[in-house]
């Protein structure tokens, strides 16, 4: 999407450099924001309201997904929805919720916030009662607008942006941006892992300057010295040579980097080219470094982070779930997944703590999971010990993992 | 002693930059048409070089010789089949839409493929680089490999056209396409022969691009491929010494406007550049005049 903004930009640039035409590729509608799509995805909604929805026999309890199953995030997407049908097969295996069998469907939504609701407006004609997902922020912000409409109770499992459980009816597995921020600097202050601290963060994306933003403010709080911090773009991630001289030059002995592996594989290659070596320490989005083929994973050695999930953890729970999960996709799962497949079980958990049945209508499901989520205590592959406030984000304790010999090692 | 660091580093980004810019502006000299897949060919390249050298574990060199052949061939073929036909269509943007509609082709293909995650490539430069001043400067063997790469390949190119016939034929056709066919001259073949070369360019630049930064994905070529596009219109687009010099321009520029300006700001300081220089000479820097002729 964003390679579709640059070519038609610079489609309208050739169009100007030529003199040739007026009024090409102007209209490059990329539907991050829900807000500029609005009139369109009314359309859409009205469009659903006049067609009866699709009444639910009342022997299944339906559960939808959305993600990008395809395209650049398509790794998360497919996660959580291969989670979601994994939990919903064990479910169903073990007789089900309160004696109903579980029926899930995903749809694809490509990254893109317009095609998530699109994709929302489809589950709900199937008969879909519970969204998980959308699995990215902007979507799932984008169709938490609807659900909350329709009262449909939505668990997303990894939207992270603080705006995304704005709702009553949203509630997320995954920890906010900002807590995620707050909990690094409190981590990093509290085992003294450095105090002059360098940050690279991208700038473009509403993830990691979120927790950098955080990480700021409470590094300050904490006595963390920031020596550094420079940001970089989503149309210049590849040269981080300037980012990691000064981080160099300033002495810095911590960088973190709030930043996904993609950027931060790249970063840790050319932070050994150079010779720098401080201490790393990313947040979730860190998450999957080794499984970057090819990586030399001797570079990512000693590598900090917090994360809700480590797949080589040799807890029961996840042990089977990391077994069956790579039986039946043929790969690791990662974070995305883990809290996918916990967010199935909390539904579970909600339903039979109120002892629902699916013949209930969505907007009745939905109340009696709002009021039965803040009261559960969840045990799930992302944390022993879950609850949920009505403000829709999590108490969790985070995690921290350190890499040592090509490995996640939880550090207590 | 951090400035020459800094500078080096925008030299070495700059050269990859400029050996792209060839591949477009030979393209657009000759053909009269942006090949927006270009970026998109410097992707396939890498992913060919890695598929030999890391999965296959075979010799480097075999690895980048198979690149530039298959770019080659992919080259002369997506001419063939998308732009040959679209040549003498009304409009010219046509073939333009064409072009975007290759690039995307190409990174849907290799998404299917390759699959969405990044994987990591192995510098085809072993050579670990010269070390200055006690260790103070280093300077990595990629980036000299890069910078001679980027020298050399200007030299032969330019050798090329002004000293053989294949390159006479392509300066007339760039001249004029008309009069060159009059001339005999096979408009035809001497297009595919600039689609072949402009092509091998681009497994080359993406050989160096991947090793010096090692990350590869199917949209990797898109945003290199845009800002060589960039400077091959900053040098002065058709012009050969002009890819050259804008290309390293924009490397040194963007490299020191992050260090001295603002992380975030560069890629707009590096495009507002551009558009005061084409305000100021809008064929670019080397560019040509061509008057219309009535």
């Amino acid at each position: 999407m964003r390679k579709f903004k640059s070519v038609m930009s610079v489609v309208a640039a050739t169009a100007l450099f030529a003199g040739t035409l007026a009024g090409c590729g102007g209209s490059s509608n990329t539907s991050d924001a829900p807000a500029t799509e609005e009139s369109k995805a009314e359309e859409t909604t009205e469009a659903a309201e006049g067609e009866a929805p699709a009444a639910n026999s009342g022997a299944t309890f339906k559960i939808g997904s959305i993600g990008p199953l395809t395209g650049g995030a398509a790794a998360y997407g497919n996660a959580v929805v291969n989670s979601v049908e994994l939990a919903v097969a064990e479910i169903n295996a073990a007789g089900g919720i309160n004696g109903y069998q579980v029926e899930m469907k995903g749809e694809d939504d490509e990254l893109n916030a317009e095609k998530s609701v699109n994709a929302y407006n489809s589950l709900k004609d199937w008969g879909m009662q519970f969204l998980v997902g959308a699995t990215t922020s902007a979507c799932s912000l984008a169709v938490s607008d609807y659900t909350h409409e329709d009262n449909m109770f939505q668990l997303t499992p990894s939207a992270s942006a603080a705006d995304c459980v704005s709702y009553d009816n949203v509630f997320r597995v995954c920890f906010s941006d900002p807590n995620q921020g707050l909990a690094s600097a409190q981590y990093i202050a509290g085992h003294s892992l450095g105090t002059k601290i360098a940050v690279i963060y991208d700038s473009s994306d509403p993830y990691s300057s979120g927790v950098y933003q955080t990480f700021a403010q409470e590094a300050a709080n904490q006595g963390l010295e920031i020596v550094s911090a420079e940001a970089f773009t989503a149309d210049s991630k590849t040269d981080f040579s300037v980012q990691l001289q000064k981080a160099k030059d300033a002495e810095a002995d911590l960088l973190f980097l709030p930043i996904y592996y993609t950027e931060a594989s790249l970063i840790l290659t050319q932070a050994n080219t150079m010779g720098y070596a401080p201490t790393f320490f990313g947040v979730d989005g860190m998450d999957g470094i080794l499984t970057v083929e090819n990586f030399d994973t001797s570079l990512a050695e000693g590598l900090m982070l917090l994360t809700p999930f480590a797949a080589d953890a040799t807890d029961d729970l996840t042990v089977n779930y990391v077994k069956n999960y790579s039986d039946k996709y043929g790969e690791t799962p990662n974070q995305f997944g883990a809290d996918a497949y916990d967010a199935v079980y909390v539904i579970k958990q909600c339903l039979e703590e109120a002892g629902a049945t699916p013949d209930m209508s969505v907007s009745d499901l939905c109340d009696v999971m709002k009021s039965t989520i803040v009261k559960i205590t969840a045990k799930g592959l992302t944390s022993d010990v879950m609850t949920w406030d009505a403000s829709g984000e999590p108490n969790k304790e985070p995690k921290a993992v350190v890499i040592q010999n090509g490995a996640y090692v939880s550090v207590e | 002693m951090s400035f020459l660091i800094y500078l080096i580093n925008g030299l070495s980004l700059g050269s990859i930059y400029a050996i792209i810019a060839l591949g477009y502006t030979m393209v657009y000299g000759i053909a009269k048409m942006l090949n927006f897949a270009h970026g998109d060919f410097i992707m396939v390249g890498c992913y060919v070089i890695f598929t030999i050298c890391s999965t296959l574990s075979g010799n480097t060199l075999v690895g980048i010789l198979a690149a530039i052949v298959l770019c080659t061939l992919l080259g002369i073929t997506t001419e063939k089949v998308a732009y040959k036909p679209l040549r003498g269509a009304a409009s010219p943007l046509a073939v333009l839409i064409t072009a975007i509609g290759v690039s995307y082709f190409l990174e849907n293909l290799a998404l299917l493929i390759f699959g969405a995650d990044i994987k990591s490539f192995s510098s085809v430069v072993s050579w670990s680089g010269l070390s200055f001043a006690g260790g103070e400067l280093k300077i990595q063997g990629v980036t000299i490999v890069t910078i001679l790469s980027s020298i050399v390949i200007l030299i032969v190119l330019q050798l090329f056209i002004h000293k053989t016939k294949e390159g006479q034929a392509m300066l007339a056709v760039a001249e004029d396409k008309g009069a060159a066919m009059l001339m005999g001259i096979n408009v035809n073949k001497t297009i595919t022969l600039t689609f072949a070369i402009g092509s091998a360019l681009a497994a080359v630049a993406g050989a160096l691009l991947c090793s010096a930064y090692p990350s590869l994905s199917p949209y990797l070529g898109a945003m290199p491929g845009i800002k060589a596009f960039v400077a091959a219109v900053f040098g002065g687009i058709g012009s050969i010494p002009g890819a050259m010099i804008g290309g390293l321009v924009l490397g040194i520029v963007e490299i020191l406007s992050r260090t001295y300006i603002s992380s975030q700001l560069a890629d707009a300081i590096v495009f507002g550049i551009l558009i005061v220089v084409l305000l100021v000479k809008p064929t670019g820097l080397l560019g040509k005049v061509i008057q219309e002729k009535v």
